[in-house]
């Protein structure tokens, strides 16, 4: 468990993130405290609709993330195609072109460890269903800097790759399904 | 809190680059160029950042290795076509009224940004008037620019984009292809001039028509990318053109006053008649 405060989120999501993001995402009220950044696996040189899907659903501001923004309670910024997420020191969002990781860009590892190294132990870190492994090593990143990980219990996951080897890179990651995840978010705020 | 080591090593290291070697990359947009070093850092076997700095600064052959990981080199021909679209629309058209032209492509990596321009000038008849800077800090990557030659692997990807670009002719009409490879026609370079060039350390050249700088200020912090937006202003003629990459905005910046939206959605600056 995290000694601080919770000061944000990182998610994690690819095949069946859709699914997954629907389940924890709009119960969270507009005055949510704490910002939420989140890195889904989408096709290149496309845009996504990611961010209007959930606009519509949601309480909290749902948007795109853009390079030097500074990150704002209440929000969800999600990854745009083809750019990796980061986030800087003074916790605004970095965008950059660098290679794929894992043939992922956005890559979830690229976020949790820059996150990790922004907030330390501020930051609550979430891998849901994926058929693939990126996520795992930025889950350890974020456990190691003391930070709380979080993964989808791969039983009843759309795909459960993603969850079992983040669970393996970190075997004390907290082991959640997607209820009790978005009921997990709700009262960590009031934490 | 006090500083991390590795924080105070990134730094320290940073600084003997430039002090050494005049490559500033202190202020570069920080997350990405610390990930970068640590790849750096593992992939050429050093345990700390420390040591990485005193290999710098004592074996000759070690800059190179480094500069090699410190600047991203992805690109593409034609990379965004509908920002080369609206460059053929709506850009083109105001250009053709000058009888000479000058077109600065800032941070060209291996000239994928530039053979794009020459040959969508060459389809609108504009190259014969203009000429093209194409200016990158990396001496490799400007090496490859020159050469024009590029994986044919690539080429589908190029030709798909050149023809959602609006592209008038065919992409195979400028390149020959032969063991793996595409070799793109020499007379493309016959306007253009190549030079090692700095945003960030280095001044202003010429007065240009349009600039086109994409998916380069995303690497630095804000207070660079001031900087070589200030460069781009004073380069800039009146009512020139700034083109700039798909999630690069002026919106956080000084400059963005001397500048008005010319075509918004793709980045496309015009620089204020004042
Ligand atoms: C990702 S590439 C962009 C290539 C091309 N403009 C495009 O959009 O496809 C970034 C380029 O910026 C160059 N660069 C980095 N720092 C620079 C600086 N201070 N001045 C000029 N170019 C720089 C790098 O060497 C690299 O070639």
């Amino acid at each position: 468990m995290t000694s601080g405060k919770a000061e944000a989120i990182v998610i994690g999501a690819s095949a069946g993130a859709l699914e997954g993001l629907s389940v924890i995402l709009p119960p969270l009220p507009a005055s949510y405290a704490l910002p939420l950044m989140i890195v889904v696996h989408v096709p290149p040189g496309k845009k996504s609709l990611l961010a209007e899907i959930f606009q519509a659903k949601c309480a909290i501001d749902v948007r795109e993330a853009e390079d030097k923004e500074p990150l704002c309670s209440g929000t969800a910024y999600f990854a745009t195609p083809d750019y990796h997420m980061l986030v800087e020191s003074d916790k605004s969002l970095a965008l950059s072109n660098d290679e794929p990781v894992l043939y992922s860009r956005p890559s979830i590892d690229v976020l949790f460890e820059s996150a990790a190294d922004a907030y330390g132990p501020g930051l609550v870190a979430i891998v849901l269903t994926g058929a693939n492994d990126d996520g795992a090593n930025g889950l350890k990143a974020v456990a190691e800097a003391g930070g709380l990980a979080i993964v989808q219990n791969p039983v009843g996951a759309y795909a459960s790759q993603m969850p079992e080897a983040a669970i393996r890179a970190c075997p004390g990651a907290k082991v959640l399904s997607l209820e009790q995840i978005a009921l997990f978010l709700l009262k960590l705020e009031k934490a | 809190m006090s500083e991390k080591i590795e924080d105070i090593e990134i730094q320290l290291l940073l600084e003997a680059l430039y002090k050494r070697f005049h490559y500033d990359f202190r202020n570069y947009a920080q997350a990405s160029i610390k990930r970068r070093l640590k790849q750096a850092r593992e992939q050429l076997g050093f345990a700390s950042f420390s040591a990485l700095q005193e290999s710098l600064l004592h074996d000759p052959t070690m800059l190179l290795r480094l500069l090699g990981y410190l600047t991203v080199q992805v690109s593409e021909l034609f990379r965004d076509p509908s920002y080369f679209r609206a460059i053929r629309e709506k850009v083109v058209p105001h250009l053709r009224t000058y009888p000479s032209l000058k077109v600065w492509i800032a941070g060209c990596s291996s000239g994928e940004e530039l053979y794009s321009f020459v040959i969508l000038f060459r389809e609108e008849g504009l190259e014969e008037r203009t000429l093209f800077y194409a200016t990158d800090i990396n001496q490799d990557a400007l090496a490859k620019a020159e050469a024009g030659i590029y994986d044919l692997s690539r080429i589908q990807l190029f030709t798909e984009n050149h023809r959602n670009s609006g592209g008038k002719s065919s992409l195979s009409d400028y390149y020959s292809a032969a063991y793996g490879s595409a070799a793109f026609d020499k007379s493309l370079r016959k306007q253009v001039v190549f030079s090692d060039h700095s945003l960030v350390t280095d001044a202003v050249f010429a007065e240009m028509h349009m600039v086109s700088c994409r998916n380069v200020l995303i690497y630095f912090d804000r207070a660079l990318q001031d900087r070589a937006l200030g460069l781009f202003k004073e380069s800039l003629a009146r009512k020139g053109f700034l083109g700039l990459g798909a999630k690069e905005t002026m919106r956080f910046s000084e400059h963005s006053q001397s500048f008005t939206d010319y075509v918004r959605e793709e980045k496309i600056y015009q620089k204020s008649a004042r």
